[in-house]
């Protein structure tokens, strides 16, 4: 592989390297996909963090976002369809010491897993959901979606959408999330800096990433390539942290509002379980211990 | 001397252009030269305006190119 044009250190290296499969790069993303972009905040966001990677665990569904979690060098876990959620509810459960990332699509998060979604939000459960959002079913070869925006042309709606869109932030934080956020992949320090937010906060966390599909959303609704899209997100975004969640709707080509909106602090599905637990049985109740396996 | 440097792995990129168009100091342009998979990388041509802020490194979908800070 031919290395850089000019001279650098020998021992320098790309900050993004040693939380990559390394030897599974260059990706399948097409160029001018910001799914990668939003792999490099991820990486700076776990590095900031200093957590012991050991102990971190990434899980995706199926879509072009979904094979994130087949390049991070985490303990990984690709599901099928729509079931990152409830596989992930299933780890923190049976080890409560990891820190689980559901890396995801919006069509895997929202659509098949919908359900799944609102649940682990409203129980609380201790899990940390990123989202990218291309408003369409990528992988599949950019069918609507649940958040495909109105007026957009899209395979299966070539006349133009008509259905509403969910606003995935609201639905979040209607379903109970103790951390919400949304910023586009033009806002890449910002995004790193929420990343490494709720890597510090209990709770269900949920970030939103606005992300383009040049490949099929842009190119069918003539928005240009990649770099046109970084350029109109750069024009459109307007930060706003503590927006109502009520007033982040996405349209075709409107405002994008972007920041974190949700930062609260709700009992957590392990705390509720245990109080009413101790509450109903007393002493006969003993509170499970994390039944981590030591140093694996 | 530059504060910082950028290193560009030639054969990752493919060509988005992300890395030249938000550097704050416009230290890269897309080469006319291709990779071999028929891509334009970019090249340096300010290297001495280099920070080493490695926002390029931070907007490449494709993990080829990091800018760092010399050491002083
Ligand atoms: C049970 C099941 N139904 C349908 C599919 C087909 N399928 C694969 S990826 C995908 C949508 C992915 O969309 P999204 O989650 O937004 O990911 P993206 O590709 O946009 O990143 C669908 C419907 C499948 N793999 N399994
Ligand atoms: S189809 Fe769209 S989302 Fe999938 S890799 Fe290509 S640009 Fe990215
Ligand atoms: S951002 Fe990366 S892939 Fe895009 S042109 Fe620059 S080096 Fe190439
Ligand atoms: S490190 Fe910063 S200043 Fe240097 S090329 Fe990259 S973006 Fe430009
Ligand atoms: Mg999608």
């Amino acid at each position: 592989m031919s290395e850089c044009l000019v001279d650098i250190p020998a021992d320098a290296i790309n900050p993004v390297e040693p939380y990559l499969r390394s030897e599974r790069i260059p990706h399948i993303w097409c160029p001018g996909c910001g799914i990668g972009t939003t792999v490099n905040c991820f990486a700076r966001a776990l590095d900031e963090s200093k957590l012991d990677l050991n102990k971190v665990a990434i899980v995706s569904g199926i879509g072009c976002t979904g094979r994130v979690a087949g390049y991070a060098a985490l303990d990984s876990f690709h599901t099928t369809h729509g079931r990152a959620i409830p596989f992930a509810t299933g780890l923190k459960l049976a080890n409560p010491e990891l820190q689980v990332v559901v890396y995801s699509g919006d069509g895997d998060l929202f659509a098949i897993g919908g359900n799944h979604f609102i649940h682990a939000a409203r129980r609380n459960m201790d899990l940390k959901v990123i989202c990218v959002n291309n408003l369409t079913y990528a992988m599949t070869g950019g069918q609507t979606g649940p958040a495909t925006p109105d007026h957009v042309i899209s395979t299966t709606s070539p006349y133009g959408v008509f259905e509403p869109a969910f606003n995935l932030v609201q639905l979040a934080e209607a379903a109970g999330a103790a951390y919400v956020a949304r910023w586009t992949t033009f806002h890449v320090k910002q995004l790193a800096r929420s990343m490494e937010e709720v890597m510090k906060k209990r709770g269900f966390c949920f970030i939103e990433i606005i992300s383009p599909c040049p490949t099929l959303y842009q190119r069918r609704n003539k928005m240009g390539d990649g770099l046109d899209t970084m350029k109109f997100y750069k024009q459109v975004s307007k930060i706003r942290n503590g927006a109502p969640t009520s007033e982040c709707g996405l349209t075709k080509s409107g405002e994008i509002v972007v920041g974190k909106f949700v930062d609260r602090d709700r009992p957590g599905y392990f705390e509720m379980l245990n109080a009413q637990m101790t509450e109903t049985l007393g002493d006969r109740y003993v509170i499970p211990e994390a039944s981590s396996c030591g140093d694996c | 001397m530059a504060k910082g440097f950028v290193a560009i792995t030639v054969e990752r990129c493919k060509g988005c252009g992300f890395c030249v168009e938000f550097c704050p100091t416009k230290v890269l342009t897309l080469s006319s030269a291709f990779n071999s998979k028929g891509y334009h990388p970019p090249q340096v041509v300010a290297a001495d305006k280099c920070s080493g802020c490695d926002l390029c490194g931070m907007y490449c979908p494709d993990f080829a190119i990091f800018g760092a800070r010399n050491a002083r």
